[in-house]
């Protein structure tokens, strides 16, 4: 079985002066399926686990390998077209484009990777119907709750059925009943197969996790 | 291996249609200098061609084909007259000449016209004048009744008149068939034709004509008014004409005539275009780098606000040139919408002023149709930087917010 994520001395950082090491040196394997947490304090290097892994940055040192695919020799257009297919992103803050519907913001993910345009509404209903806002398809984001923002995007990150689900503090700008709704919804996720990261700094939520990964002053513990 | 990300145009022109439209306002403000100077520059061009026009219409066939020499060289003593005696064949000889002939005021200071002899002047305000018959063929007369004098009456000095409808009137012709005559200071003219009139010179429809050779024999060569040439030439010849004609007439000296063609239209035109319409221009070319400049400010704003959506574009699988070329398509889309509203006022504009002028308004499509287009320039132009600059934003700093 591939692993979605293979880090084998994986390392950043970020050059001085003076040198910042942002994350030592690690090896870490995370299979399809799996429903893994990373908890730390803020500066513990969660940042930039979360862009080592998602293809926003490249790491310093270590073989990095998504899908099997060994993504340091890519070039930068592959390394966008591989996180714009194959990492779903949900964000603390959303971003959601505000002068489109909801519908349109889930449509919008498969601009630049996915299907003809006459598909693409089609998914995205289905997407919607997934997280269970399918009444709210027409609405703009400024009409809905923070928890129906976070299901419009989890939508969106689902919609290119990606390999890997990275969520970066998903509750982070909700009060704690609808991020216990958020995060049930992800264990849903979860339960329908996908391979699903959670990054925070809160322990409950890292609580949810099957594996727990701790991360301090750039070091990663199991 | 992984399929590259990509961006259809249909995609491409959808995102920058919505993103010029998700602000409403903001986007009607950053057009404006567009607008005006799309709009100013059609209006003023549109303007000027109407103008033109009108011209072009006043500048008729009948105003391009005559061509009039006057004499500038007449003996000031005895005022022999400049032009030889056979001065008409002699014009006629050159090509492109339909007709032509000399006339002048007959140098009577008061003459008696009378319809009958021993009456009293009824003619009072009546002019004299003598013409040849090529000078009367060129003003183009509609005889009412009776012939023009020819060659016979000219070569036997035959004294006939021909009479302007006025003139008729006034001395109480109305029939031709018994022969009357009327009276130039006592002496008999046979009446030979009445006019009703003349498309050039109606100024001698107020008078009497009389055959050239006639009057120079008894009445000498004109005085105070000096002879004139009448000349008809065939259309687009004119110009040629006049150039010739002083040494068709007097081969020795040339100098003693003045020719005069009409203006060249073309001429005519380039004078309205000129002076004025080069400062308006100047001003429009101005609101037009105004309005580029609103609009790579307006872009530029865009792309800091929304820093958030590059990073997560960017996180969907968009290249940095997708980014650049959705900002530039939005700020194209906003200076072609530019030019588009701009070309639309300035043509209604043109219309609603010809239509209060009761002209024909001339819109040349050479400056209508490529006007958007302009628009769409400025707005490339203008939002080149700012797209370059959302092009470079980092999605990993874009995401920080």
């Amino acid at each position: 079985m591939t692993p979605v994520v293979s880090f084998a001395g994986v390392g950043l950082t970020y050059p001085g002066p003076p040198p910042v090491v942002a994350l030592r040196p690690a090896d870490l394997t995370i299979n399809p399926g799996e429903y893994a947490t990373v908890i730390g304090p803020s500066g513990s290097g969660k940042s930039s686990f979360l862009n080592v892994v998602g293809l926003l940055d490249r790491p310093t040192a270590g073989r990095y390998e998504l899908d099997g695919i060994d993504v340091g020799g890519l070039k930068e257009a592959d390394r966008t077209a591989l996180r714009g297919r194959r990492i779903g992103f949900v964000f603390q803050s959303f971003h959601l484009l505000p002068y489109r519907s909801a519908l349109e913001n889930v449509a919008l993910a498969q601009l630049y990777t996915g299907p003809p345009a006459r598909e693409r509404e089609a998914r995205a209903a289905e997407a919607l119907a997934k997280v269970g806002l399918s009444h709210r398809a027409h609405a703009r984001p400024t009409t809905l709750s923070g928890g129906e923002r976070q299901r419009v995007a989890i939508a969106r990150a689902l919609v290119n059925n990606p390999s890997l689900l990275l969520c970066d503090e998903p509750t982070g700008n909700l009060d704690s009943a609808t991020a216990a709704a958020v995060l049930e919804l992800l264990d849903q996720v979860h339960a329908s197969g996908y391979t699903v990261i959670i990054i925070t700094h809160d322990p409950n939520v890292a609580a949810r996790g099957q594996r727990i990964i701790t991360i301090r002053d750039g070091v990663l513990h199991d | 291996m992984i399929e590259r990300s990509r961006l259809s145009v249909r995609d491409l022109v959808g995102e920058a249609i919505s993103g010029a439209l998700q602000r409403p306002s903001r986007s009607v403000l950053t057009m404006l200098g567009t607008v005006l100077g799309i709009g100013a520059f059609v209006a003023i061009l549109g303007l000027t061609a109407t103008a033109g026009g009108q011209i072009d219409k006043r500048f008729t066939a009948l105003a391009a084909t005559e061509v009039t020499v006057e004499d500038v060289g007449a003996d000031q003593i005895t005022h022999e007259m400049s032009f030889p005696a056979d001065a008409s064949s002699r014009v006629r000889r050159i090509d492109g000449v339909v007709d032509g002939g000399v006339y002048w005021p007959v140098p009577l200071p008061d003459p008696t016209l009378t319809g009958a002899p021993g009456m009293p002047g009824d003619g009072a305000g009546l002019t004299l004048y003598a013409a040849d018959p090529g000078a009367l063929a060129a003003m183009r007369p509609t005889v009412e009744t009776g012939r023009l004098p020819d060659a016979f009456h000219t070569s036997r000095r035959e004294r006939v008149a021909v009479l302007g409808p006025t003139a008729a009137r006034r001395l109480g012709i109305s029939r031709l068939d018994s022969h009357p005559a009327i009276f130039i200071n006592g002496t008999p003219y046979t009446v030979i034709g009445v006019i009703n009139n003349l498309q050039r010179l109606p100024e001698l429809l107020l008078g009497v004509v009389i055959p050239s050779t006639t009057a120079l024999s008894a009445y000498g060569p004109p005085t105070d008014a000096p002879a004139k040439m009448l000349i008809e030439t065939r259309l687009g010849a004119a110009k040629v004409v006049a150039e010739q004609v002083a040494v068709a007439l007097r081969p020795e000296a040339p100098d003693r005539f003045k020719a005069t063609a009409p203006p060249d239209p073309q001429a005519l035109r380039g004078n309205v275009t000129g002076d004025l319409n080069a400062l308006f221009l100047l001003l429009a070319a101005i609101s037009l780098v105004i309005g580029a400049v609103g609009i790579a400010n307006t872009t530029f704003v865009a792309v800091l606000e929304r820093t958030g959506e590059i990073g997560l574009r960017r996180s969907l699988g968009a290249r940095p040139q997708h980014i650049a070329a959705q900002f530039l398509a939005e700020s194209a889309a906003l200076g072609t919408l530019g030019g588009l509203i701009g070309t639309s006022l300035a043509v209604a504009l043109v219309v609603g002023i010809a239509v209060a002028n009761s002209w024909t308004a001339v819109l040349h499509p050479s400056t209508v149709l490529p006007a958007p287009l302009v628009g769409t320039l400025v707005g490339l132009l203008a939002g080149l930087y700012p797209a370059m600059r959302a092009a470079r934003t980092e999605p990993v700093e874009a995401l920080r917010r």
